[in-house]
């Protein structure tokens, strides 16, 4: 088990199941063919992504570095958290990109159902992605804390 | 974040409660980034990056929808990108009736909603609204509220104006409210490089090649490149924008470049030099083989990888109108080499609707017809982007539709080849 400690971009509390990219995460690439065709298991589309393409993401916790490509990219993740496909926290390695936190502003403060929540922690540091690996539990907390096992 | 008294009365709700969530929506925007104020926007246009009335996109609706009924407009006419449907493109039964009843079924209501909002005027549906024959086109300095990651680092670092890479929904907040936060590629200091990349090729770089391996190594910094102006010249003339446009759009898509620089070709290399580059900037080498190993990575997305192409795209971002007639002439040359008549893979130019425009009224239009190839106003990517596309065998000489999509990219004489000569030599 190990702790670290990043900055909070929207709070939440929760425990899930880690997903790993260490490569961006392309966020239109990732996301569009689960929000087009009703893939609520919001499964990965990016071909370039071979650490996540295939993976289902809504639901886990997706830790990562950074999010890359289309400016599409923070609407993606505010449908994808208005429709109750998003994964169940953004922890990442790095300082969040204007994307990413795009879409976790939008979200947070546009959208009030519970449901819609996203949990974001940037700058957690290149440790965590690298002690970190896809199937462990991941705890976070309010402020800021997160736990892997 | 300091906000002068207009803006602290929005925050704290006297203007309403949709303009304060917007207001909200920037501050905590520009906060993440350490911008300490509120700068106004200065572009005479806006640019959106949401065109499609994509039938998975109802919660971008909604909030449009709110904002048009509590008279949150866009104090800026805007441009969008390019519309997803043309009926000109080829397309089978399936693909129409899957096209118009499934996934953009709400292409009509959102033109609607886009008009109230402020789009500049009908047909302003292009990802490369900055070209002359458009007339989105910021000064140097502007300070823009846009989003489309090609448009942003063209005017970036081809006009050398201000513009952090937006999300759409964000874009049209900025316009609404008329300022945008301070921070990243607003300031000079977000504007240094902090990577050298060294170009060492033994010929003229592809730029949707180059473009691609710079985005995947430097992600979202900036990168100043030296030794492309050996192959672009000093000047920005039409053909080293249209290079500088292709090549940002792969660096955009491919990594999440927001500016760069060319060493003595774009404004503020030429303006500022060496002294744009950080401290501590790491270096890249760019060589034929680092391109070669480049391409040799792109994973091939077609079921088979044999297969003959059923349909190509040129033109993510929409072509120039240099582009148009550069690749007239050469298609009818690669043709009369041939011995064929039209080109044997069914082949859309796409260009914005101003550029066609143009375009058409040259002697270049009848003659590229005349080779069997379609010129549309769509976006290839929305075409691209259902199970039905995505499992036939596209070829393309865009690095954006080839991340994107299916599509199979290849470089542009590689393309010529492809459908002039089935891909024989």
């Amino acid at each position: 088990m190990k702790q670290f400690k990043g900055r909070v971009v929207t709070p939440g509390n929760l425990k899930a199941e880690a997903l790993v990219s260490h490569y961006g995460l392309n966020t239109l690439a990732s996301f569009q063919k689960a929000l087009q065709f009703g893939d609520k298991n919001a499964t990965c589309g990016d071909q370039n992504n071979p650490d996540l393409f295939g993976h289902q993401m809504a639901g886990k916790a997706l830790c990562l570095p950074q999010t890359i490509g289309s400016t599409t990219g923070g609407l993606v993740l505010y449908c994808a958290c208005s429709m109750k496909r998003q994964p169940a926290c953004l922890l990442f390695s790095l300082p969040i990109d204007s994307l990413a936190g795009a879409g976790a502003i939008l979200a947070s403060v546009w959208l009030e159902d519970e449901g819609s929540k996203m949990p974001v922690i940037d700058s957690l540091g290149e440790e965590f992605l690298e002690y970190v690996k896809t199937g462990m539990t991941i705890s976070i907390e309010e402020d800021g804390t997160v736990t892997v096992e | 974040m300091e906000l002068n008294k207009e803006q602290q009365q929005i925050l704290n709700g006297e203007k309403g409660e949709t303009l304060k969530k917007v207001m909200e929506t920037l501050v905590r925007y520009g906060e993440l980034f350490g911008a300490t104020k509120l700068v106004p926007v200065t572009s005479k246009y806006n640019h959106l990056v949401t065109s499609f009335g994509l039938k998975a996109l109802g919660p971008v609706y909604d909030l449009m929808d709110k904002l048009i009924q509590e008279g949150e407009v866009s104090k800026q006419q805007f441009s969008c990108d390019p519309r997803p449907l043309d009926k000109n493109v080829p397309a089978s039964f399936l693909q129409n009736f899957i096209f118009n009843n499934f996934m953009y079924s709400r292409q009509d209501f959102y033109e609607g909603q886009l008009q109230q909002l402020g789009l500049m005027e009908k047909d302003a549906f292009t990802c490369t609204c900055y070209m002359d024959e458009v007339g989105n086109k910021p000064q140097k300095g502007d300070v823009l509220s846009w989003a489309e990651s090609s448009a942003v680092v063209y005017v970036n670092s081809v006009l050398g104006a201000r513009c952090n890479r937006n999300s759409g929904i964000m874009d049209i907040m900025g316009s609404i409210l008329g300022y945008v936060p301070y921070f990243g590629l607003l300031t000079d200091e977000g504007r240094k490089a902090s990577w050298i990349i060294e170009i060492k090729t033994t010929k003229k770089p592809e730029a949707q090649l180059l473009g691609s391996a710079i985005g995947m190594k430097v992600m979202e910094a900036v990168p100043y490149v030296k030794g492309l102006d050996k192959w672009l010249g000093t000047e920005l003339d039409d053909a080293a924008c249209t290079y500088l446009k292709d090549f940002g759009a792969a660096t955009a898509s491919n990594g999440a470049v927001g500016l760069y620089h060319i060493d003595n070709l774009t404004p503020e290399a030429k303006e500022m030099g060496e002294t744009l580059i950080k401290e501590d900037a790491l270096v890249y080498v760019i060589d034929d083989s680092e391109l070669q190993r480049v391409k040799d990575n792109y994973p091939v997305m077609w079921k088979n990888a044999d297969a003959k192409p059923k349909l190509c795209f040129i033109g993510c971002p929409h072509m120039s109108l240099e582009q148009l007639k550069t690749w007239t002439d050469n298609v009818e040359k690669a043709l009369k080499e041939s011995g064929n008549k039209k080109v044997i893979v069914p082949t859309v130019f796409t260009a914005s609707p101003q550029v066609l425009k143009e375009f058409n009224k040259t002697e270049y239009a009848q003659r590229l017809k005349a080779t069997g190839i379609i010129t549309s106003y769509i976006c290839p990517l929305m075409y691209m982007n259902n199970p039905l596309s995505g499992k036939m065998p596209v070829i393309t000489s865009s690095n954006k539709l080839r991340t994107y999509t299916t599509a199979r990219y290849y470089t542009d004489d590689e393309i010529l080849l492809q459908i002039t000569k089935g891909g024989k030599n």
